[in-house]
């Protein structure tokens, strides 16, 4: 990756879901690499279950907050149709990072309109690269659904243009003071997050 | 006014949509409260966190708000640091007033709001302009472009024009810290006070800043001066002519300002005027075109503008939303393009402006590519969480025939929308009493036998709809007014109210009894009823019989936001799927923790075919309400059994 690009990743889901940690998670990240960084994000009535994305753009220097459609490189999606609501995002060699969580809001459930069959599916037949994972199942079988975070984390880390250890140690600074513990289980978490999308992409990971 | 909440750790919830017991779950805040950072430190920082450090850094004594997304961090932001007065106050005109007071004092002062808040505050600005500031004097309004959670989109660069006050408008957050900063200078020095007009992609944009120290600014104190403080038309009319000297003298200080900056270029076939988010996009799409970046926008700097103009072919200016400064600039006697070519509404971006500069200068467009298209998704709007007390009501009013419902701004607006539809009207914040009454006064033959309805929150019956009560008691009119008390301020996140006995930091605070102010407004105590808007079958009753009587009564639906440290989840609930015969009733109250699992169309005995919606209840993220019970006929819906209870979900 060339000095003057700017790096665009698009984390989408929904309000509650704890995408805005993770993106300023990210961010810091990418601070602590010495980027110029700009994260942006409609939070307002996306809070009640709505629609939430959350923008961050980093490297030399950041004009505009907001990433525009094609131009994403990694799109981090905690729901499968809110990945498809954004997918046009991507950049034609973009990477859909995925985790299959199906969260159904009440206007399907009243009938008004259909829950997308197999949005992923949907994402790789229009040519989009996509891993998807069940997030929530991994960070289950850790034994706390809360580390779904550290593993969507995780499962970036390795398509970011920096080490993975820079993201796991804004991450282990965060949970600092929540004891060794709590950071043990982020670090495996993080981990597996890392192994889930390995696994299916195969052999070595894209950074550096 | 509406939403929001980017800072707040109650907001920081994980995966699931349980929203309370998430609440204080995996990440922690990073800021101490007590302890701000220290100078020269460089922060990653929203445009709302920035104006907050900056408030505090220039020494302000005294900062206001009453909470409106897209600005309600500002003063959430400056509630954390030592040293002043942070409060919520009830609206934004007496946060403004509150503000003028200790400017008055030689007290540095600030008060934030959003775009439709100085609407509310345009009384209090449009004199204060003429008295001026004493101690430095800062209005930070921030308009919501494209309205992400707003009744309308406006363009407060207006307000600069109409009150004859100097505008700042930063394009980032070092911007947004470095122009506050500027503004208590300029204040004090031209005795004005100043707009620092922010936007939704300044306020919640985060990026990095350097920062510095408080410095101290003791008040110079109150100096008796009726003819400056004592607005009587003889003082005004002495006060006016000094508004218009102050503009000459600060056109003057704009054409010199290093906030106005004409970035000669090297492609000059066009050339571009812009302020705010929009220099970024420009900058972004056309990185080699002169630009001149308006930071002092208004008076706006007819002499750079000119300067531009001459070092390019065409000149564009670019702004969001309004057709302002082009207009403006025209008048001047210099040509230029801006909204013939580009949108009237909404926020620009580099994809807005390319397409549209090529079209002007005659280039041909390519189409987008069709990669670039949405795929199509189902829309998914806002709901009330899960045990929301609004959805009693909502489900309630659903169910009852022949009513026109007026509403007001907040989450309860959410009732308009599926499944309830209980909402008929929402203009701005207070309307739902006026607007009721109205409706009472005057509907004709076609409407008489309508019963009227008026529904408002607590926070927003304190802001702006304890007159409109008492304008429906004084004048005689007939409707039921539904005061939702969930004992916070719950769209933009759950700020203190003076109904809710805390103050902003949290500290116990008098607690106004809404009871009380509705019967001192005119309301007979036997039409004031307290209910708790779980119980249905009472709330329904209540509601009907109401309605019945002629004249006003208020009945006060009592119960905490989920999201607030008030509410304590219960036991929650399952569906026992062989029980559940697929009715759908259970759907009707619209909450987001009740699936459906599966759909069958029978044929009823009369011959009709119906599709029944059996389902489940994701018991993550229910917490215990028993709203849903209540309407299902096959009392399908039970406690989850005790042993399979997270632990964390219940709070004993």
């Amino acid at each position: 990756m060339s000095q003057n690009e700017i790096t665009n990743i698009l984390v989408c889901g929904i309000g509650g879901q704890g995408v805005m940690t993770a993106t300023e998670i990210l961010a810091e990240a990418a601070i602590a690499e010495g980027h110029d960084v700009k994260k942006t994000e409609v939070a307002g009535m996306a809070q009640r279950g709505g629609v939430v994305t959350s923008h961050l753009r980093f490297g030399r220097k950041v004009l505009s907050p907001q990433i525009e459609p094609g131009t994403v490189q990694v799109l981090l999606g905690f729901e499968g149709a809110e990945a498809l609501r954004w997918s046009h995002y991507l950049r034609p060699d973009g990477l859909a990072l995925v985790n299959n969580a199906k969260l159904v809001p009440p206007v399907v459930e009243l009938g008004l309109f259909d829950y997308p069959e197999d949005p992923t599916g949907q994402m790789r037949a229009a040519g989009r690269r996509v891993v998807s994972f069940d997030a929530m199942s991994i960070a289950r079988d850790l034994g706390e659904v809360r580390l779904g975070n550290t593993v969507m984390l995780g499962a970036i880390a390795d398509y970011l243009p920096f080490s993975p250890d820079v993201l796991l140690a804004c991450i282990v600074k965060r949970f600092a003071r929540k004891g060794e513990q709590v950071v043990a289980a982020n670090r495996q978490a993080f981990a597996a997050g890392r192994e889930a999308v390995a696994k299916q992409l195969g052999g070595a990971p894209a950074h550096a | 006014m509406t939403t929001c909440v980017a800072g707040n750790s109650r907001r920081r919830f994980i995966f699931s949509l349980a929203r309370k017991r998430t609440m204080a779950a995996v990440m922690p805040q990073l800021s101490n409260p007590l302890a701000p950072p220290p100078a020269t430190s460089r922060l990653l920082l929203s445009g709302n966190e920035a104006v907050a450090r900056a408030v505090w850094e220039s020494g302000v004594r005294v900062a206001a708000a009453y909470p409106g997304t897209p600005s309600t961090e500002i003063i959430e932001s400056l509630a954390r640091y030592p040293d002043l007065h942070a409060e919520w106050s009830v609206n934004e005109k007496v946060s403004m007033e509150v503000a003028l007071g200790a400017s008055m004092t030689g007290a540095r002062a600030f008060c934030a709001m959003k775009h439709v808040g100085l609407n509310v505050a345009s009384d209090c600005l449009m004199t204060m302009t003429i008295t001026g500031a004493y101690g430095g004097l800062v209005v930070a309004v921030a308009d919501d472009v494209g309205l992400s959670s707003s009744q309308n989109e406006q363009d407060s660069r207006f307000w600069g024009r109409f009150a004859h006050l100097p505008v700042l408008e930063p394009a980032d957050s070092q911007e947004a810290y470095e122009m506050t900063k500027l503004a208590f200078g300029l204040s004090e020095q031209y005795e004005t006070p100043v707009l620092l007009r922010l936007t939704t992609r300044i306020c919640h944009v985060k990026g990095l800043v350097v920062v510095g120290e408080r410095e101290n600014h003791e008040p110079a104190g109150f100096i008796k001066n009726p003819e400056r403080w004592v607005m009587v038309p003889a003082h005004a009319k002495l006060r006016i002519p000094s508004l218009f000297q102050r503009d000459d003298t600060l056109r003057g200080v704009s054409e010199a300002s290093p906030l106005n900056v004409l970035e000669s270029g090297t492609d000059r076939s066009v050339g571009f005027v812009a302020s705010g988010p929009a220099y970024m996009h420009v900058k972004e799409a056309f990185p080699n075109a002169p630009v001149l970046k308006l930071g002092f926008s208004y008076p706006w700097p007819p002499e750079k503008v000119r300067a531009l103009a001459a070092l390019c072919d065409t000149l564009v200016v670019v702004e969001e939303t309004e057709q302002l400064l082009e207009t403006e600039i025209r008048a001047a006697g210099i040509a230029c393009h801006g909204k013939d070519v580009l949108p009237k509404m909404g926020e620009l971006s580099p994809q807005v402006l390319l397409p549209a500069v090529d079209r002007l200068l005659g280039k041909d467009v390519p189409p987008p590519a069709p990669a670039a298209a949405p795929m199509k998704v189902f829309p998914r709007p806002p709901t009330l969480c899960a045990s929301c007390p609004h959805m009693g009501i909502y489900y309630t009013l659903s169910q009852i025939k022949n009513i026109i419902v007026s509403g007001d701004i907040g989450c309860y607006t959410l009732g308009a929308g599926h499944p309830w539809n209980a909402l008929d009207t929402t203009i701005c914040m207070g309307a739902t009493m006026g607007v009721a009454l109205g409706i009472d006064k005057g509907r004709g033959e076609v409407d008489k036998n309508k019963r009227i309805l008026a529904v408002i929150g607590d926070s927003t019956f304190m802001h702006m709809g304890m007159q409109g009560l008492l304008n429906i008691t004084y004048n005689k009119g007939n409707v039921t007014v539904l005061l939702l008390d969930n004992n916070t301020t719950g769209m933009t996140g759950g700020q203190a109210t003076p109904a809710s006995g805390r103050d902003i930091h949290g500290a116990e605070a008098p607690r106004v009894d809404l009871a009380k102010v509705v019967e001192a407004l005119g309301v007979p105590n036997e039409r004031i009823k307290v209910v708790d808007p779980y119980e249905l079958p009472i709330l329904f009753k209540t509601v009907r019989d109401e309605i019945k009587i002629e004249g006003p009564s208020v009945i006060i639906a009592r119960r905490p936001c989920v999201l607030i440290d008030d509410f304590k989840p219960f036991r929650p609930y399952l569906v026992e799927e062989d029980k559940c015969t697929g009715c759908g009733n259970c759907l009707e109250v619209g909450c987001p923790a009740i699936h459906v699992t599966h759909r069958e169309k029978v044929i009823k005995p009369s011959g009709k075919e119906v599709e029944l919606a059996f389902v489940n209840i994701d018991n993550q993220a229910c917490t215990g309400c028993g709203l849903c019970v209540q309407p299902c006929a096959p009392d399908a819906i039970q406690h989850v059994p005790r042993r399979d209870i997270p632990i964390h979900i219940v709070k004993t």
